[in-house]
């Protein structure tokens, strides 16, 4: 297992070697600069400009220029707050966002394992269809509709919750959890409904029931191990996506978390903080999978054979 | 699999809701402490006078920082601002301030004429970088030297005759320079401050961080979070402290125009940016005295490719304006937060009224384009209209489409593009009709009617005129009287829209919904709001003086 | 499923009365029949939209505005006062196609990469699925902008760019599945017979994989929407006054307390397409799955 680790971790430098240099040079081919205004820029000012932040240079001096600065942990100056590094910005967002993930997470987890083990049990009956159904308005609810819907009835028609802001009054870090955690929920209740009902017709589960085990027991000893594996799958991309997927969340509650800036910085052409969320977040996603790997071996006794011959 | 117990979720859950207990809302704390909660739109890029642009920057930074003379909130005539008082010389060429004694940076110091000097060879030379030199080019040789045309920046007419008194020397008698000491380009900094932190020219410095910026306002920077919010307070060593009555603001990036309404509602924010237009209705409605609406130095309007087949024809570009039901538009798309525009500048800026050459008449445009070789539309090649993603100029290039293809008979296809496409559109030239708005830096005709210069950055027409440039740069600039230089820019404009580079659209108006504990904000043309003459009343609610 | 892989299935020995059997199954469930009927319908309205809807699309009423539902509008007006009905018959007509279109390409390259890639195993695998990776780390959204800009504003190009993203997780969960699968006694059983790799894998795994296949397919296609609606409103894709359910929800979403119809009936056409969807997937997966027919 160990091996199987290493040797991941080991493929993770190429492949984030290949999203930096992919998203180089895909990011000054866009049309438009960082420094394009909607009041024209005198040509003497963007000189200057350009001089500041030594895009005068050749592209590939520019390049190789990024890669030194990377390897010494430093992402460059931001071209659109000036007088920040991409470093101190992501620095201040990666907390926020990381919380709101976490929180939105353990709510989807809670609520969709539950939802979809609870319809497995019982398919094609009422106690099937009510979550499932529910599933399906959550799966159909996107986050700029669902947020707005709760600050309506939670913070404005009943006022009970602040609509807005993060840490700043008590109890504002719980609508935007439950906004960003509803559509997940959703999916994972999706999910475990289908793994359960797959592994619950299973031999193995036959045997434990036929043995005379509470039906509580088989589910939570034998049958939720391998009836989660869709979701583990599921959940390594899905961890990692938080930080796009935060970006709807984060604009509705004003939020001060990591997804603003993620998609702020393309639409800014900020060329050093799309590199520096790109590259944090592909180590995020690399990292995410190899732990959803890890854990999905780790319920599927089969699987995990596997590692020990062979990474 | 022990994980998967739901001991850890149910433990985040369970503390997440004990952390839910009504509490006060920011606008009843805000009114006890004297402390104003304010909508500020976006993120600033930064707090430095002479590297940042655009809106939300220019609240900050002017509640700040003084410049040398202040617009009165409600005339937007010049009052004393760090200048106690100025002489202007006969011929209008040269302007001597005489700095307030009283006038102190936030560390106790005092201001000094060679404060200025040092702040504008900073903000003009060519390694800063800028974007906002320009507006210093009235003086003498400034332009030069930012273009790097002179290095020596004592031939720039600014001179420090003492301590306390700064001679300026302009090329041109210029009747609004005195409002450009308004604008955060012309603000001095602290140069020792600047000087700690690294180079004069150097725009990355972290001289602008809570506890190193020394700043000449009314009030001090006292938090800075990251697209959160942004603490001010009141400023012990600012010269009229005795008139500010705010211990200070909260500024809150409030990008998501929507969000904010909902955030005044729920009593979180006193001021908004904006107001979503879906909402003004139902404010009108209820009689409610928050919502603020009033005349804003700006124009919206579509430019013209006229180097791009169909709209390369004259007339086909004056079909197109007469087909074009403004009222309607203003009326029903708009919800009457607008006014028709048939001009670029804006009626009365400053006294000065454009002219207005056409109106809505449909049979005169059916003419027009026949005689431009496309009768009912026939043969008609179809045209674009580009506009960048945003959700007014969607509605208005919805209905525009459909106005022209009912008038006209016409096709029109309409493209949304990201911001940065758009951009890079316009300038490359690269469209045949674009979306486009432009907003005074000040109050004169002069800062719409220079866009149309011949080959000007923000011309992208291909509109060009040399008499039109010869008015402009060298007859209105020279003009003895006002009504001299005022009859120049009328004649200037009425020369433009007959060749119609553009299609005049709306004048714009500025809305916000203001707590009803909240005066001193006073609508105006600029939407300048000074913060100093803010004051808080607490006990007054949105919903009734009961809660 | 490509006609190929369905035809490969057919060839199995037991192929023929699997699939008559699995349609038999099919046709009791009434859940499963009705979501059918339902999304037939759906289909059938989209095709002839431009026959039957009740106003020209484009066709606008600026004094009138935002409407309720009336007699003459009956599901109200929006703010240029055009009907909604139309609006929604018309963006149905976008929405379904992308949402068939889209998920279908992500369906066709997800599956496969996920099978060859958790078949074959070993230093293949590992270089499928860190390829995998890549594709998940690039800026989205500088992709689509370039995208855009590179090919220009067409319908076409929004479909593969929707079909491109959304395969990545349908890999990995494909993979999953069938590093299970492959241990299993069956699978044994056909390699040791010495059945070529591509026969087992569309054989053998493919169909045992289809549960979480046809679930995680029910949830693309709802994302594969509301995605079109978002690069839509970034300007890729469908330029206004064209629309799309998605569109429509996001603009109806803005304006939810004012016209709460702009919101409500375009969210039940995509709701009840949806749970159709669902229930006919559903259905399906009960169908298909042989080993739950073993019963």
């Amino acid at each position: 297992m160990l091996k199987f680790i290493f040797w991941r971790l080991l493929q993770a430098i190429p492949v984030i070697f290949v999203v930096i240099t992919a998203t180089f040079f895909l990011v000054r081919s866009a049309p438009g600069g960082p420094f394009d205004s909607e009041k024209a820029v005198l040509p003497e000012v963007k000189r200057a400009l350009e001089a500041q932040y030594k895009l005068d240079l050749p592209l590939h001096e520019q390049y190789l220029a990024y890669l030194g600065d990377l390897t010494n942990g430093d992402l460059g100056p931001s071209f659109k707050y000036p007088g920040r590094s991409v470093n101190e910005i992501l620095g201040s967002g990666l907390p926020v966002t990381a919380e709101l993930g976490l929180y939105a997470l353990s709510f989807a987890l809670l609520i969709g394992v539950l939802a979809g083990v609870f319809a497995a049990l019982r398919p094609n009956t009422r106690q099937d269809y009510i979550p499932m159904g529910m599933a399906m308005i959550g799966i159909c609810m996107p986050s700029f509709l669902l947020g707005p819907l709760l600050v309506l009835i939670f913070g404005i028609y009943l006022d009970w919750l602040p609509i807005a802001g993060w840490g700043d009054l008590p109890g504002d870090k719980i609508l935007p959890s439950v906004t960003l955690g509803s559509a997940y929920a959703a999916y994972i209740a999706r999910l475990s409904r289908a793994g359960m009902l797959e592994i619950l017709s299973q031999d193995y589960i036959r045997t434990a029931r036929a043995k005379g085990l509470p039906e509580w027991r088989v589910v939570i000893q034998h049958a939720l191990r391998g009836g989660l594996i869709p979701v583990i799958a599921f959940l390594g991309p899905a961890f990692a996506g938080l930080l796009a997927g935060s970006f709807v969340v984060e604009t509705i509650f004003q939020i001060p978390g990591l997804g603003r800036f993620y998609v702020q910085a393309a639409f800014n052409r900020d060329y050093t903080m799309i590199l520096g969320t790109t590259v944090f977040l592909s180590t995020l996603i690399v990292f995410f999978n190899l732990i959803s790997d890890v854990i999905a071996a780790w319920l599927n006794p089969r699987l995990r054979a596997q590692f020990k011959g062979s990474a | 699999m022990r994980l998967f117990r739901f001991i850890l979720p149910a433990c985040v859950i369970a503390g997440m809701l004990t952390a839910c207990a009504g509490g006060e809302s920011n606008v009843e704390s805000g009114n006890r402490d004297g402390f104003l909660h304010y909508g500020n739109g976006a993120e600033p890029q930064g707090l430095d006078p002479h590297v940042v642009t655009g809106v939300p920057e220019n609240h900050i930074i002017r509640a700040l920082f003084e410049g040398l003379a202040v617009k009165n909130p409600i005339t937007l005539e010049p009052e004393p601002g760090v200048a106690e008082r100025w002489d202007i010389s006969e011929d209008g060429r040269v302007y001597t301030f005489y700095i307030n004694p009283e006038a102190k940076w936030s560390n106790g110091e005092p201001m000094t004429a060679s404060d200025y000097v040092w702040s504008w060879n900073r903000a003009l030379h060519p390694d800063t970088g800028s974007l906002y030199a320009y507006m210093l080019y009235p003086i003498v040789n400034s332009e030069a030297y930012s273009k790097r045309e002179i290095t020596d920046f004592d031939q720039v007419g600014v001179k420090a005759l003492d301590d306390l008194t700064l001679q300026v020397t302009l090329n041109a008698p210029t009747p609004y320079f005195l409002q450009l000491m308004d604008h955060y380009s012309s603000f001095a900094v602290h140069p020792e401050t600047l000087l700690k932190h690294g180079k004069m020219t150097e725009r990355f410095t972290p001289w602008t961080r809570v506890g190193n910026i020394v700043s000449n306002g009314a009030f001090t920077l006292d938090e800075w979070s990251l697209n959160r919010r942004i603490i001010i307070k009141k400023s012990e060593h600012y010269w009229d402290r005795d008139n500010v009555a705010l211990n200070g603001v909260y500024f809150y990036p409030t990008e998501n125009v929507v969000s904010e309404e909902r955030m005044f509602r729920a009593e979180q924010l006193h001021y908004t940016q904006v107001v979503p237009l879906d909402k003004i209705p139902e404010y009108r409605k209820q009689g409610n005295t928050s919502y603020v609406q009033a005349a804003y130095l700006g124009t919206y309007y579509y430019l013209i490719n006229t180097d791009r087949p169909p709209v390369d024809n004259v007339m086909v570009r004056r079909a197109l304006s007469y087909a074009l039901d403004r009222d309607t538009l203003t009326r029903t798309v708009l919800q009457e937060t607008a006014i028709p525009a048939y001009s670029i500048t804006p009626p009365n800026t400053l006294g000065y009224n454009p002219p207005k050459l056409f109106d809505y008449d449909p049979a005169k445009a059916r003419e027009l384009l026949a005689e431009a070789g496309y009768p009912n539309g026939e043969g008609w090649p179809g045209l674009e209209i580009i506009y960048n993603t945003q959700e007014a100029h969607r509605k208005i290039a919805v209905a525009v489409q459909q106005m022209w293809k009912k008038e006209l008979n016409i096709d029109i296809t309409i493209s949304n593009q990201e911001w940065k496409v758009y951009l890079n559109s316009v300038s490359q030239r690269d469209f045949q009709v674009a979306r486009r708005g432009w907003i005074g830096d000040y109050v004169d005709a002069n800062n719409f009617l220079d866009l149309f210069i011949t080959d000007g950055g923000n011309n992208n027409t291909g509109y060009a005129s040399d008499e039109f440039d010869d008015i402009i740069l060298n007859l209105a600039p020279r003009a003895k009287t006002r009504d001299e230089r005022y009859g120049l820019f009328y004649k200037a404009e009425t020369m433009m829209m007959n060749e119609m580079p553009i299609i005049p659209i709306y004048t714009y108006t500025s809305k916000h919904l203001v707590h009803p504990s909240v005066e001193g904000i006073h609508p105006n043309l600029m939407d300048s709001l000074n913060l100093k003459y803010v004051k808080l009343h607490a006990g007054r609610s949105l919903y009734g003086e009961a809660n | 499923m490509s006609t190929e892989e369905t035809a490969l299935l057919m060839e199995a020995e037991d192929g023929a009365s699997l699939w008559h059997d699995a349609w038999l199954r099919l046709k009791k469930n009434r859940a499963a029949v009705t979501g059918g009927v339902v999304l037939a319908i759906m289909v059938v309205l989209a095709v002839l939209t431009p026959w039957i809807a009740p106003y020209g699309y484009e066709a606008q009423n600026l004094d009138l505005g935002a409407t309720p539902p009336s007699a003459a509008h009956w599901l109200g007006t929006d703010i240029f006062g055009r009907d909604l009905l139309t609006q929604i018959l018309y963006g149905g007509r976008i929405s379904l196609a992308v949402g068939f279109i889209a998920t279908a390409v992500a369906l066709v390259i997800g599956v496969t990469w996920g099978a060859v890639a958790g078949y074959v195993g070993g230093r293949i695998d590992s270089v499928m699925m860190r390829f995998v990776d890549i594709l998940y780390a690039l800026p989205f959204m500088i992709f689509i902008i370039l995208l855009m800009v590179v090919f220009g504003r067409n319908i076409l190009l929004l479909f593969l760019a929707i079909g491109a993203v959304e395969w990545l997780t349908m890999a990995r969960i494909m993979r999953t599945q069938v590093q299970s699968l492959r241990q299993q006694e069956f699978v044994e059983a056909a390699v040791s017979l010495g059945l070529p790799p591509s026969a087992i894998i569309f054989k053998h795994i493919i169909p045992n994989a289809l549960g979480p296949i046809i679930v995680y397919t029910t949830l693309t296609i709802p994302s594969v929407m509301l995605l079109e609606a978002f690069l839509s409103f970034l300007g890729l894709g469908i330029q206004p006054p064209q629309t799309s359910w998605g569109l429509l929800i996001s603009y109806g979403a803005e304006t939810m307390e004012e016209y709460p119809w702009l919101l409500i009936f375009p969210g039940l056409a995509l709701t009840i397409t949806l749970f159709s969807l669902n229930f006919l997937g559903d259905g399906l997966r009960d169908a298909l799955d042989v080993r739950g027919s073993k019963d």
